[in-house]
Order: structure tokens, then sequence, then C-alpha cells
């Protein structure tokens, strides 16, 4: 395949200074970070199968680490990338046709109506590229793959990160991430998975599917923060732009805001986690000035869009929504002891109904200790105990924590589900 | 990281002209591009200089002096925000700038890396690095709260 003739008009960098193979390959990475999701999501469109046209992307992106190299950088890098993916969708498409008709039996014309029907496609393609991205990104974390493979997938298809990023940011070798990666591609060719956008009664496991995905991300770069790790650090950041790319992409979603409010309040802490010499440093214990406020700022005003969003719904604050309100009610107190904690136990009573775990119990029993100073006569450390007693087969004495738990409760319900898992039925 | 775009002023925008609706259109499109690669931050566009004024100490005395300014290739018209992974990245956006907004010729838009607190903390004493958190966290509050 020749270069590309609509586009040999190569760069004119202002400085006229000869372009270094580094300062090449440093553009390109920066470009394919901007393109990749675009350039792989609209050849997904055409081909119908995201593993091919991640194969399709990333050949588009080796000619240009070829190319670019020699004949200087195009003036519109990203359309160069979707022009050469999209020839070389387009060549595929039409081999396949020949290998199908066997070679001789298809005539030139059947291979040009193909050829011509596949432009036709990547126009359209392009022209919805919003959707195209946004069906990308529900394959990428379609729920048919493991958690592993989702990351890896998204990190490179929507992030645009190489596969050399992605191993370093994980602790792995590239060869590790290669073989995730295309073992996930032929999950998806295999199960014919598109890039349609989910609808109805699909949407949200497939949503929560992606969202957890981006919450991964996210905490793997948070606790490796802890760790001195910086470079790991990037995954926060990295995880923040999807939270923000699904917010523009579905600004509808409460969750989605919800999520990126999550993420931003947390990264915000970033630099007061660390104390002096590097040991960590409690939430209560930290220098709140130490606190990024332009990305609390942010955090607040994406919260504040996804209350009122889910306000509209009949579902009620989901699992994001909710974290968010609760981390936004550190961020909100000027100091420790300003902490609203009252309404921390009630956002920690509403995030324990829509996603029951012994973990929010526990803070919620820590929130309420300090909204009363008491927590002797709480019934949720006896239920805690009783979850992990239960959890680690010690049946007869976890149901003694709970009959204790279900002598405290104030609420009727919550002392009649303690009263069952007492008699051992829950 | 983050870099401030910064947008020079013409003879247009100095009359208070916000441009066509062509490039209204072209310039929301660009921000709404960046918007969903999830690197936009902000944007904000300047009323013309005659509006705003200079202040200057002379003769250990402050003098006010009110717009317009001749000088429109040392004024500014706006400036956007974009947080980005890397300087070239954000080069990269800018060269996707809509043509139909470029600056006058000889005019550039010019791309400035925003200092995070962190930058000074070789300058500063850890108490002056304090007193500045202090401060700009404070300033945050009120943002939020206006």
């Amino acid at each position: 395949m020749s270069s590309p003739a609509d586009h040999t008009d190569t760069d004119a960098r202002a400085d006229g200074h000869a372009v270094s193979p580094d300062d090449v390959q440093r553009t390109l990475e920066a470009v394919w970070r901007m393109e990749a999701a675009k350039v792989t999501a609209v050849v997904a469109r055409v081909v119908g199968d995201v593993g091919l046209a991640e194969d399709l992307a990333q050949d588009a992106f080796v000619q240009a680490l070829e190319q670019w190299p020699r004949d200087g950088i195009p003036t519109k890098p990203g359309a160069w990338l979707t022009s050469t993916a999209r020839r070389r969708a387009i060549d595929r498409i039409r081999r396949d046709v020949n290998l199908a008709g066997k070679l001789q039996q298809v005539g030139r014309t059947e291979e040009l109506r193909v050829a011509e029907l596949a432009e036709a496609d990547f126009d359209a393609a392009l022209a919805d590229i919003d959707d195209d991205v946004l069906g990308l990104i529900f394959a990428a974390c379609h729920p048919a793959l493991t958690a592993q493979a989702r990351i890896s997938l998204t990190l490179r298809m929507i992030g645009g990160l190489t596969t050399r990023e992605i191993a370093r940011a994980f602790l792995t070798t590239e060869p590790t991430i290669g073989q995730r990666i295309s073992r996930a591609k032929r999950t998806l060719s295999q199960d014919g998975v598109t890039i349609e956008i989910p609808s109805g009664a699909d949407l949200a496991p497939r949503l929560a599917s992606v969202l957890e995905v981006v919450y991964l991300v996210f905490n793997e770069g948070y606790a490796a923060t802890s760790g001195r790790d910086w470079v790991r650090g990037d995954l926060m950041e990295e995880a923040i732009r999807l939270g923000r790319v699904l917010a523009a992409l579905t600004p509808a979603e409460p969750e989605v805001h919800g999520l990126l409010a999550l993420m931003e309040i947390q990264a915000s802490r970033t630099r007061a986690r660390i104390g002096r010499d590097g040991e960590p440093v409690l939430l209560l214990d930290q220098d709140r000035t130490k606190w990024d406020w332009a990305l609390i700022r942010h955090a607040l005003a994406a919260l504040d869009r996804a209350t009122t969003l889910s306000s509209a719904t009949s579902t009620g604050p989901g699992p994001y929504l909710l974290q968010a309100a609760i981390a936004a009610c550190h961020a909100r107190a000027r100091t420790a002891d300003g902490t609203d904690w009252s309404q921390i136990v009630a956002l920690y009573e509403r995030l324990g109904t829509v996603r029951p775990s012994p973990v929010i119990d526990l803070n919620r029993a820590v929130a309420v200790s300090y909204a009363d100073g008491a927590l002797s006569d709480y019934h949720l450390l006896p239920s805690v105990r009783g979850d992990l007693l239960a959890r680690l087969g010690r049946d007869a004495e976890a149901r003694v924590e709970f009959a204790r738990a279900a002598e405290m409760a104030q609420n009727e319900a919550e002392r009649a589900l303690l009263l069952r898992r007492a008699a051992g039925e829950a | 990281m983050r870099f401030m775009i910064i947008v020079p002023a013409s003879g247009e925008t100095e009359q208070g002209l916000s441009g066509t609706e062509q490039q209204f259109a072209d310039m929301q499109a660009y921000n709404e591009e960046m918007l969903k690669a999830g690197v936009f931050v902000d944007g904000q566009g300047l009323h013309p200089s005659a509006k705003g004024a200079r202040v200057t100490y002379e003769d250990g005395d402050w003098v006010v002096t009110d717009g317009p300014f001749a000088e429109a290739k040392e004024l500014i018209a706006g400036f956007s925000i974009i947080d980005v992974s890397s300087r070239e990245e954000a080069i990269e956006w800018v060269r996707k700038w809509p043509t139909s907004c470029v600056p006058d010729p000889g005019q550039a838009l010019e791309l400035r890396q925003v200092y995070a607190p962190e930058d000074f903390a070789d300058v500063l004493t850890p108490e002056m690095l304090e007193r500045e958190e202090q401060m700009r966290a404070e300033a945050a509050r009120n943002a939020a709260r206006g």
C-alpha cells in the first residue's frame, strides 16, 4: 500500500527544525491517545468486528510509526490515522469478498460494489462518531470478558495506551498484557459483540459494567499512590479522563456523574494522604489545605448534576452517587471536627440498602460513633462481627452475634432480618 | 497536567464582535470535541479592552488608565484551560483549533502550562507553601459558593 495521496502534505512546524524520531514518537503517542477510540470505533462500525477493528487501527498506528519519522508528521494527524485505517479496512473487505467468492468467481464489479458500500458505511460512521465511541466503550467493558481483560482492552482502545504503558501500570510484562488483549478480542469476535449501544433493560447492567471498569482502574492507581509509586498514579488520571468522556457522552446518567464526582474527590486528597516520611495519613488527620480544591469544585458540580438527574428518576440514588455524596460531606467540612456525621450516617444507611455489604455496615457503625459519640449500644457492630464469622463458617458464633444485634436494633425490618439470621434462616 | 491556551485580540474582538455564527459553531464543536475527549476544563472570552483598565505604579502612586488600548497585539481576547497527559498532547489539541477562528497574521495562539502547587515546593518554605494552599482552598470555596 502506497502512502496516502490525500495526506502527502507533511508537517511544516513553525520553527522549521527537523523533527527527531523521538519527537515523532512522542507526538504520535499523544495523537494516539486523542484519536485511538475514534479510529477504532469508526472501523468497528464498518467491519462489524471489534477485535478486527482494533487490529486494523493498530496497523494504522504502526504505519504512522514507520512513515512519520521519514515523511514528517501530517498536517492533520488524526485524519491521517482515520483514513489509513479506513483504507486498510476496505482492502480487508475486498479481500474477504474475493476469498468468499474463491477469488475468480467474484467479478471485479462485485468487488467494487462492496468497496463502495463500505465507503458509504464509513461516511455514516464518521457522522455518528459519538455513538460509535460510546458503543466501543460498552464493547470493551462487555460482561463476557473478565475484569482484567475489560480493563486492558479499555485502556488500549479507549485510552489509547500502548501495551507497554498498560504493562508498566499493572506491574506486569508486555506479553502478558498482549495475550490478555488478544484473548479478549477473540472472545468479542466469537460472541459477535458489536458496538451497539445497549438499550431498555440491557442498559443498566451494561452501564454498571462500564463504571466498574473505570472505578477498578481508578482504584489501581489510588492504591499505588500510597506506595509512593507515582507512575501508577497516572491510572487515577486516566480513570478520571474516562469518567469525563462518559459524562460527556451519556450526560443524562446520574451514576456516571456520581462516579466522576467520587473519583475526583478521592483524587483531590492524593497529596494529603502521605506524610512527610511517606507514612499514610488517615482522612480525618489530613491537612485539608493540601487537598486539590479545583478538583473538589469540579466534583461538587458533577455531584449536583448527578443529584438533580437522580431525583428525576424513580429508582433513587445509585451506589456511586451515594459514595460521592459521602465523600462530599468530608470535602465540604472545613475541619475534621466540622464533619456532618449524621448526614454521613444517613447516606451509609441508604448505601447499605442499595449495595448491602459488611464493609458498608462497618463504615456506618464508625460514622454513628462519630455522630453520637457512642458505639457500644449500636447494633451494627455485632451485626458486622456476625457477618464476618458467618463468612468464616463459624455459624454458631455468628448466630450469637446476630441475636445480640437484633436486641439493639431500633428498626423493625432490620430487627426481623437479624432475628432470621440469628435463627440461621438467612 | 493543565495548560492554558491564550487567544490574542484582533480588530474584531476589540470592537466587541463575538464572531460570525459559523465561527461560533466551529468553536462550539471544537470545545465539544475536547469535552468528549475528557480534556476540556474551562474556556472564557474577554470583553474588549475598552471596558477594562490598566493600573500602573508610577512615582510612588497608582495611575489608572481606562481602555481601550491601542496595541491590539499585546491584548488577549480569551483563554481555554485543558487537562492533558503531556505537552505534546496539548500542542496537538491547539493544532485542531478551528481554522475559521485563527488569529490574525503575525499573531499566535499561546500555550502555557499552569503551575500545580507542588511545582513551588523547591522555591517556597513549607510555611509559605501552606499559606499559599490555604489561600487557594479559600478561593476555591468562594468560587464553589458563587
